[in-house]
């Protein structure tokens, strides 16, 4: 038995030496992403949250995270750098963040208060050394009531937000914490902050659960596990990230192996991806893709009965199908079961007899037929499939007698357009936009469009939607400092807006995945993000 | 030869301005806003305008275009909106491997298509004729991209026995010239090479018609030379032609495989284009098109000087 053993560690130690690049495979899973370059390294990733998601929540840590650990319950914020948090009874415009201690970045300097300083101010502060204006663009958009940081000891700070905002500990999830330690030995060397920035994203070092390996722009990003991480470390020993743009060359990469897993496979590759034993993941994601109204005058989509009579109209079990089942059946911005679903009275379903008598009550139907313009893309970045879904709508709604027009613009078009508003020249007398937008925090899925201050120039209230008692729910939300009781004021701002029948809700994204078998230990959270310390290969 | 030289490089003086100066313009007139490679689409406008300023792009066009050909003069093609990298770091390595392809799809395309075209030119009307003609019809005619998805399917996917896409098992940066990298470079090549290889042999097929039609051809055979050494008098008049055309083949392709180099996720300059167009980053656009069209200058010079050298008919002043 002994010899046998001996052999048989002889044999595998020999293969290992023969054979070194399959030794590496077993520990690398290599990803293949939709964007069409690496995104940013310096901390503050762009392309979206697909650049948190890959350059972000690897290599950085921020105060706060979300949770990426279960699949089947909605993923909520939890602590992360800082270990906990409160907000002053007296002066809700200051909080004290209580930090990790003993936590290293992978230059092996420690993370502490002035850490925090430092990377708010690198966004905030124009005097600031190490102000990036690329950075702002990407961050302060998400967290816009944040003003300064403030250190109380090595590891308390406080942080003075513009007004009081319960929100501040969700939005803190996007700003990431660079080494301060490691941008200053670079900055010796390069004369000038934004060039010591560039510098930084070529060799990156955060506290994340990955370290930057290698580096080449446009091509591939290589992280290998930092061992010295605070918290439970990654199972895979590398990861390498390539940039494939194309949804065919990536189901191409991974059907002739030569990526482990690829982001968004198109629904047309299902099929022949299944046939291979590949695993197709989804999952709820906090993503809405709907029509989003215009409410001045002169907009049937100002009449609450057509937009209940479009939200119970339109055939999503059909659209599903189109989409090879990936997509999910919406009722609201959010899903029952979330903190913020709130038990809406009004229902969104498939109802076309519904549909009509709300429509005949509006004064329209096959004998006076409605139009509704809607402006949309061909494609895009979480847009899905634009067209063909827009076009299957615009079937489905004809027997009840409404003509969808389409003003298809491109997708920068549209997304430019969005902040100008529907009574812009740039709408071209649209009706309703086409824009998917990610709905992990309240603002970003409620605040933006429901809010009358948000209008444009100012934020994505496209619609120009305004209503003091959405206002007053909004300002309750904003100013209710006890999580649970946010959460209940948040639910009402959610329920009311399903009531009212803010969007044409159509669908959500799934986050569909393929990958090979070989892969464990994934987990597919309801979210836009994934825990890549858990999968590893076989 | 010098003052000719001379005058060919002082007019490309003005090509350049006026290819950056329409380039600058067309992205200016085109639907969207630069500062969306910045700034998310659902940032506030106060951001959006602080930004704005931040990169410069609230001044007015005429002096953002001075501004950027004051930089172009000294060298300096500015930096990605998108990434903060060096325009022209990017630049340099995305022609590098632009370049390495599409000299393999001209020499393939060009060894092919002379073959055919001496072929179908040598013995017309035969069935030699029509197949090389239908393979040139067909290599004009076929979408390349089409053809690429589908040697992927067969090749990659189906056969597992070319990889299908990259440019190398690291990166184009840890590229060398064995077997483990250039089978990366098979499948886009032949995608590649298809249209010079059909515009190749039709140019070559008609030359050579042509060429064997002249009298002195009738005189060589009159004086007894073999159909090798006939031959041989052929390609020498028609390779001037044969070479002008391969030529701006070359620049086509080092301009023109933005949809190849995305297929197959060749990192190149179409690539970078490809990206550079969807993410507004002008830096980019503008500096690649403009390198992108004074190699074109470039090589028409070049294509110019080895006709002169290959034919003393071609009298150049």
């Amino acid at each position: 038995m002994t010899f046998r053993r001996s052999l048989l560690a002889a044999c595998l130690a020999l293969s290992a030496a023969l054979v070194p690049g399959l030794v590496m495979a077993q520990g690398t899973i290599r990803i293949g992403m939709t964007a069409a370059d690496i995104p940013l390294t310096h901390g503050q990733p762009d392309q979206g949250f697909e650049g948190n998601r890959f350059t972000g929540i690897p290599i950085y840590d921020s105060l706060t995270q979300w949770d990426l650990s279960a699949a089947d319950r909605a993923s909520v914020v939890i602590p992360s750098l800082a270990e906990r948090w409160e907000v002053d009874p007296a002066d809700q415009t200051r909080w004290t963040f209580h930090l990790r201690r003993g936590v290293k970045f992978h230059d092996g300097s420690d993370f502490t208060a002035d850490t925090v300083v430092w990377n708010v101010n690198k966004v905030l502060d124009r005097e600031a050394p190490q102000y990036d204006a690329r950075q702002v663009g990407l961050t302060a958009t998400r967290m816009p009531t944040l003003r300064r940081a403030e250190k109380v000891d090595d590891y308390t700070v406080r942080l003075i937000t513009s007004e009081p905002d319960s929100l501040l500990p969700i939005n803190l999830t996007n700003l990431f914490m660079a080494s301060p330690v490691h941008w200053a030995a670079l900055r010796a060397q390069h004369p000038t902050a934004e060039a010591t920035w560039n510098a930084f994203a070529a060799a990156p070092s955060g506290t994340g659960p990955f370290r930057v390996t290698r580096f080449v722009p446009r091509e591939r990003l290589e992280l290998a596990r930092f061992d010295g991480y605070w918290s439970t470390k990654a199972k895979a020993d590398r990861l390498v990230l390539l940039p494939i743009p194309d949804a065919s060359a990536r189901t191409a990469a991974l059907l002739s192996g030569q990526v482990d897993w690829i982001e968004a496979p198109s629904p047309d590759a299902l099929g022949q991806l299944r046939s291979r034993s590949m695993t197709i993941t989804q999952n709820l994601q906090p993503h809405v893709w709907p029509w989003q109204p215009c409410f001045v005058a002169g907009s049937p989509l100002a009449d609450v009965r057509i937009r209940r009579a479009l939200n119970l109209a339109i055939d999503r079990d059909g659209l599903k199908q189109l989409l090879g089942g990936l997509m999910v059946a919406p009722v609201g911005t959010v899903a029952p079961g979330h903190p913020w679903w709130g038990n809406p009275s009004f229902q969104i379903r498939t109802d076309k007899a519904a549909a009509a008598r709300l429509l005949a009550e509006a004064g329209y139907g096959p004998q006076r037929r409605l139009t509704i313009k809607v402006q949309i893309s061909a494609s895009g970045s979480g847009q899905m499939q634009p067209l063909p879904m827009n076009e299957f709508i615009q079937q489905d709604l004809k027997p009840l007698g409404i003509d969808i027009e389409f003003d298809v613009v491109d997708w920068n078009t549209l997304f430019g357009n969005w902040r100008q508003g529907c009574q812009a020249a740039s709408a071209r007398g649209a009706h309703a936009t086409n824009v998917s937008f990610a709905a992990m925090d309240p603002f970003f899925a409620m605040v933006r469009f429901w809010d009358s201050k948000m209008a444009p120039p100012t934020s994505n209230n496209w619609g120009f939607f305004n209503d003091p008692r959405f206002d007053a729910m909004i300002r309750e939300a904003r100013t209710t400092f006890d999580p649970v009781a946010r959460d209940a004021a948040l639910a009402r701002l959610h329920a009311a807006g399903v009531d009212e029948a803010l969007f044409i809700w159509i669908a959500h994204d799934v986050s569909p995945r393929a990958m090979t078998p070989r892969i464990r230990g994934y987990v597919q959270p309801q979210s836009w993000f994934v825990d890549l310390r858990l999968p590893y290969i076989q | 030869m010098i003052l000719y030289l001379l005058r060919r490089a002082l007019y490309a003086i003005p090509i350049a301005l006026a290819v950056g100066f329409v380039c600058f313009m067309l992205v200016q007139i085109a639907p969207g806003d630069p500062i969306n490679a910045i700034v998310p689409p659902d940032a506030p406008g106060d951001v959006v305008e602080q930004v704005r300023r931040d990169y410069g792009l609230d001044k007015p066009l005429p002096v953002q275009f001075g501004l950027w050909l004051l930089k172009v003069v000294q060298g300096d093609l500015g930096r990605s909106l998108a990434t903060g990298r060096s325009v022209w770091s990017d630049l340099r390595t995305a022609i590098g491997n632009t370049l390495m392809l599409a000299v393999c799809a001209s020499v393939l395309g060009f060894i092919v298509g002379c073959t055919l075209g001496g072929l179908a030119g040598t013995f017309r009307g035969t069935v030699l004729d029509r197949v090389a003609t239908g393979i040139a019809v067909a290599g004009v005619s076929v979408p390349h991209y089409w053809l690429g998805m589908v040697m992927v399917v067969i090749f990659s996917v189906q056969l597992n026995w070319l990889p299908a896409m990259g440019a190398g098992p690291g990166g184009s940066s840890d590229w060398a010239w064995d077997w483990e990298h250039f089978q990366f470079l098979v499948l886009p090549t032949i995608t590649l090479s298809v249209i010079p290889t059909g515009i190749v042999t039709r140019t070559v097929r008609g030359i050579v018609a042509e060429i064997m039609n002249q009298e002195f051809v009738t005189a060589l055979r009159g004086k007894g030379l073999t159909r090798m050494r006939i031959f041989l008098h052929v390609v020498k008049n028609a390779a001037p032609n044969a070479l002008a055309v391969i030529g701006l083949q070359l620049g086509y392709l080092m301009g023109g495989s933005i949809l190849v180099e995305t297929v197959f996720s060749w990192p190149g300059t179409g690539l970078l284009l490809n990206s550079a167009i969807f993410q507004r980053d002008l830096p980019v656009l503008q500096g690649t098109i403009l390198v992108l069209a004074m190699f074109f200058v470039a090589l028409n010079l070049i294509v110019d000087l080895i006709q002169a050298a290959l034919d003393p008919r071609i009298k150049r002043a």
